[in-house]
């Protein structure tokens, strides 16, 4: 399936005059298009449900740094389609591409993909790009208290800090007192007596 | 009395005390990257560093004497080193296994701890990307031979 026949469904399922939507022509030969960023969630929806396109896999979302050009980012959603019984006729692959200011916020995809949960968090870890209604925007590969986005470009890679070692377990004095009369009214079980 | 009747060794205790430290290194189950493919080799058939006294890979820290940091160790795995070798009991030795381990080898980047001295104490740095298993064997015995020259009681 070529890009320009996804555009045509989409363009016939969304609206849009002329076409928000922009077809590349990629070097490889993968279906690859332009969505602006705010159209994102419908898109999406689409590409997963229509029974002709039925891209039913998010596979990575991956970024990339264009810094100093602006729009500075350009997110890659790869989707897939297996084209088993109930999921699309031909198994096929498609690229999305996204231009991201630098301010920008993306809107997220996990309600859409559910892989897409992990790949934003990275995403977010790695670049800074923020994403909408995340259900849980946390660092998911660097430790939760860094300081700085390190894949992108001005980032300075050869840093020198100080190693942290250890962090202190952190037990509210309720968390404690909860945890103690949790451990008390659960049901004993072994050998001894009864707490 | 012949002398083949005599069953006494005279010695000191601390001569006693350095030859089981020595005989009996235990190194904890703890590997990082592609050292500790290496690592196991040593430990395996082939190379069996039971011959060294050194061939129980213990699960706990708390069973263990000695560390070998076998890969690069990144800053979010620092902590968990530490905590790693603050529950091994004493007397415990470190092994720094490898270019990576030892001064961040061809990771110099942020997030790989440019050597694992800055976090625990080391013993031995081998070098090597990966180590040889006879580099680690020839490692684990100058540690022995450290320990032979460690005074308990002085």
């Amino acid at each position: 399936m070529q890009s320009s026949a996804i555009i045509e469904i989409l363009t016939q399922r969304l609206g849009g005059e002329p076409s928000p939507f922009e077809a590349v022509d990629a070097r490889d030969g993968m279906p690859t298009i332009y969505v602006p960023i705010d159209r994102l969630p419908e898109v999406g929806v689409v590409l997963r449900d229509d029974p002709a396109l039925r891209f039913v896999f998010l596979a990575d979302i991956v970024a990339v740094d264009y810094y100093p050009r602006e729009p500075r980012f350009e997110l890659i959603y790869i989707l897939s389609c297996p084209g088993v019984s109930g999921y699309g006729d031909t198994p096929k692959r498609l690229r999305l591409k996204v231009r991201v200011p630098e301010a920008a916020i993306v809107p997220t995809l996990s309600s859409v993909w559910a892989s897409a949960n992990w790949a934003e968090r990275e995403v977010y870890d790695l670049y800074g790009i923020g994403f909408d209604a995340h259900p849980d925007p946390r660092r998911i590969l660097m430790p939760e208290d860094w300081e700085g986005f390190p894949m992108r470009k001005d980032y300075p890679v050869q840093i020198r800090q100080a190693v942290k070692t250890y962090e202190p377990l952190q037990v509210s004095e309720e968390e404690f007192v909860a945890n103690v009369e949790a451990a008390r009214q659960t049901p004993h079980r072994g050998k001894g007596p009864a707490r | 009395m012949s002398d083949n009747d005599l069953s006494i060794l005279t010695t000191t205790v601390e001569k006693v005390v350095q030859w089981a430290r020595r005989s009996s290194v235990w190194p904890v189950t703890f590997g990082l990257a592609c050292c500790a493919i290496e690592m196991m080799a040593m430990s395996a058939g082939r190379y069996d560093i039971a011959r060294f006294g050194a061939e129980v890979f213990r699960g706990s820290p708390r069973q263990s004497d000695l560390m070998i940091v076998a890969g690069r160790l990144s800053r979010k795995m620092a902590p968990v080193l530490r905590r790693i070798y603050d529950q091994m009991p004493e007397p415990k030795y470190v092994i720094s296994m490898g270019a990576c381990a030892s001064v961040g080898g061809v990771f110099d980047n942020y997030a790989i701890v440019q050597g694992v001295d800055q976090v625990v104490p080391v013993d031995v740095f081998v070098p090597g990307c990966p180590p040889r298993p006879e580099a680690l064997i020839y490692g684990i015995v100058q540690l022995q031979r450290k320990i032979d020259k460690q005074r308990s009681f002085v």
